[in-house]
């Protein structure tokens, strides 16, 4: 790490600290991440020329705290009423919000601080989108930029999202808050389904070519450590890490020296990162003695990833086990995807008869272009050529990006030349 | 404290259209009883029909020739029934009594943080 890197790796974790803390005594989400914000560019330009001081959190907590008192005392001259009525708490005025500051003990609450962020950010009173692009802004620090290229829309639309979120969580009040004991399980899974989207956001861009994409697998990993980190005791938090982890091992084989993608049968087995491989399975083995026997959706899919991970080829492939754990999966979560993954499990365990079959029970893939090349393989190992080819025409006009279409036009010129 | 109007829902089809289900059904009571001891709830009332709306639009700006139009402002499968006031102290208070409301199975609530108007 350079010395630019350090200096962005400590603004970022320690703005997280500084923020988390700062928006409880203030009161007020958007204006903390404001105060933060003009924190960071002092940081920045006083530290590259000093170097960064011993303690940073607490150089950035005083920084910010004097940015945040300027900005309410900005504010509340210009509409004293409003922001009274908009804030956490009791609508303190700027002068009691001071004392609080002052009281303030930075270290005493900084987990529950911490979980109170991210349990803001991810409440289901916001819409998956945008707890999604305020977990990347407040809890993982991306720029608005960075955020709005991940996602390919203008950076306006970001910009605007997030704003209009955190407009909703001062206006209509969402708590700053740890749910309850009885809430938890339900607001926890929320939180967890926003850190696996930015994760599969990251596998399976929407649309146009991951040329200059923000790194969203790390950054989904960074969150997911941060989860276990906070809560060592959910098992699924630690099975949603395991299973980031070894789908991470594989990211560098999913593409061939030309940036076509390689599925998972034809991958070069040598290039997976066996680091991580051996990172997940003990987060996993660490969340299985947690669990008490229950296995949530994600210890299912980190088992699943793990029975991949280690195995020696696609065909030296434990798939009974892939079968069986497709099965507990779908007992769980009724999902059509889930469904065709285990028909491709069953190709390879009972032949591509019984394979096909799995596959025209699934209704609703009509549109996937998954499921019409999985037809195709299938049909294909029959001897049904034609129809192979049928349905991989229907899955390159269905292929959500350039490089997928190239890699089922490939397959289907190898089907056409098969026919004669 | 926030106040939050909730905004009930109903299926059109579900929504009763005769004076002679007017009678309030017990939940509704009990619910309206209990969050009122609280201190929660502040008011609310059940809506007639749609059927008996009148629409009213002001065309031309202040003044201007008033147009009616007989029935809802949006022709929708779902439709408003009634409404109530909480007072609570955030959101997730707020959302905790309005799942206790009947409407909440029977239809949709909608919350709505109310805006402070200063005179």
């Amino acid at each position: 790490m350079n010395a630019t890197d350090t200096l962005v790796e400590v603004l970022r974790s320690e703005g997280l600290r500084v923020l988390a803390t700062l928006a409880r005594t203030i009161g007020d989400l958007a204006v903390a991440e404001d105060a933060l914000s003009e924190a960071t560019i002092s940081a920045l330009d006083t530290w590259s020329k000093t170097g960064i001081p011993d303690n940073p959190r607490a150089w950035l907590a005083v920084v910010a705290r004097r940015k945040a008192l300027d900005l309410l005392r900005r504010e509340s001259a210009r509409a004293a009423k409003e922001t009274a009525a908009f804030r956490w708490g009791t609508g303190a005025a700027p002068d009691q919000i001071e004392e609080a500051i002052e009281a303030m003990e930075p270290e005493t609450s900084l987990r529950d601080d911490m979980l109170r962020l991210i349990f803001t950010c991810c409440h289901p009173a916001l819409g998956r989108e945008a707890q999604v692009a305020l977990s990347l802004r407040t809890l993982a620090r991306l720029e608005v930029p960075a955020i709005a290229r991940a996602f390919l829309v203008p950076e306006a639309t970001m910009a605007k999202r997030l704003v209009r979120a955190r407009s909703k969580i001062a206006t209509a009040r969402i708590p700053y808050a740890i749910p309850s004991d009885t809430e938890l399980p339900g607001r926890l899974t929320s939180v967890l389904a926003v850190v696996y989207l930015v994760a599969t956001e990251a596998h399976a861009p929407t649309g146009g070519d991951a040329v200059a994409r923000v790194d969203l697998e790390a950054e989904a990993i960074r969150l997911a450590r941060l989860l276990v980190g906070l809560m060592p005791d959910e098992p699924e938090a630690l099975c949603l890490l395991a299973l980031l982890l070894l789908t991470s091992a594989r990211t560098s084989a999913r593409t061939d020296a030309d940036g076509n993608p390689v599925t998972l049968a034809g991958q070069d087995r040598t290039r997976w990162n066996r680091a991580a491989i051996a990172a997940g399975s003990a987060w996993l083995f660490e969340a299985v003695a947690r669990s008490g026997g229950v296995a949530g959706p994600y210890q299912i899919q980190a088992h699943l990833a793990a029975a991949h991970s280690t195995a020696p080829s696609w065909q030296v492939t434990d798939w009974n086990r892939i079968v069986g754990l497709y099965d507990l999966l779908g007992s769980i979560t009724a999902n059509p995807v889930v469904a065709l993954n285990r028909a491709v499990a069953v190709t390879e365990r009972d032949g591509p008869e019984a394979g096909l079959a799995a596959l025209t029970t699934i209704a609703g893939l009509e549109y996937s272009y998954l499921w019409h090349a999985a037809l195709a393989d299938n049909l294909r190992r029959l001897g049904r050529t034609s129809e192979a080819a049928g349905e991989l025409h229907t899955a390159v006009t269905l292929a959500p990006s350039e490089a997928e279409q190239r890699l089922l036009q490939g397959r289907l010129r190898t089907v056409r030349s098969e026919l004669g | 404290m926030t106040q939050y109007v909730a905004l009930c829902y109903y299926e059109r089809n579900q929504y009763w259209d005769s004076p002679s289900e007017t009678d309030l059904s017990p939940e509704y009571t009990e619910f309206a009883r209990r969050a009122t001891e609280a201190g929660v709830m502040r008011g609310g009332e059940a809506l007639h029909p749609v059927t008996m709306s009148t629409t009213i639009t002001v065309s031309g700006g202040k003044g201007g020739e008033i147009l009616l139009v007989d029935g809802p402002y949006a022709e929708a499968k779902e439709v408003l029934g009634g409404y109530f006031l909480l007072e609570a102290a955030d959101l997730d208070q707020a959302i905790a009594w309005a799942a206790q409301n009947p409407a909440a199975w029977r239809g949709k609530i909608e919350l709505r943080p109310i805006a402070p108007v200063h005179a």
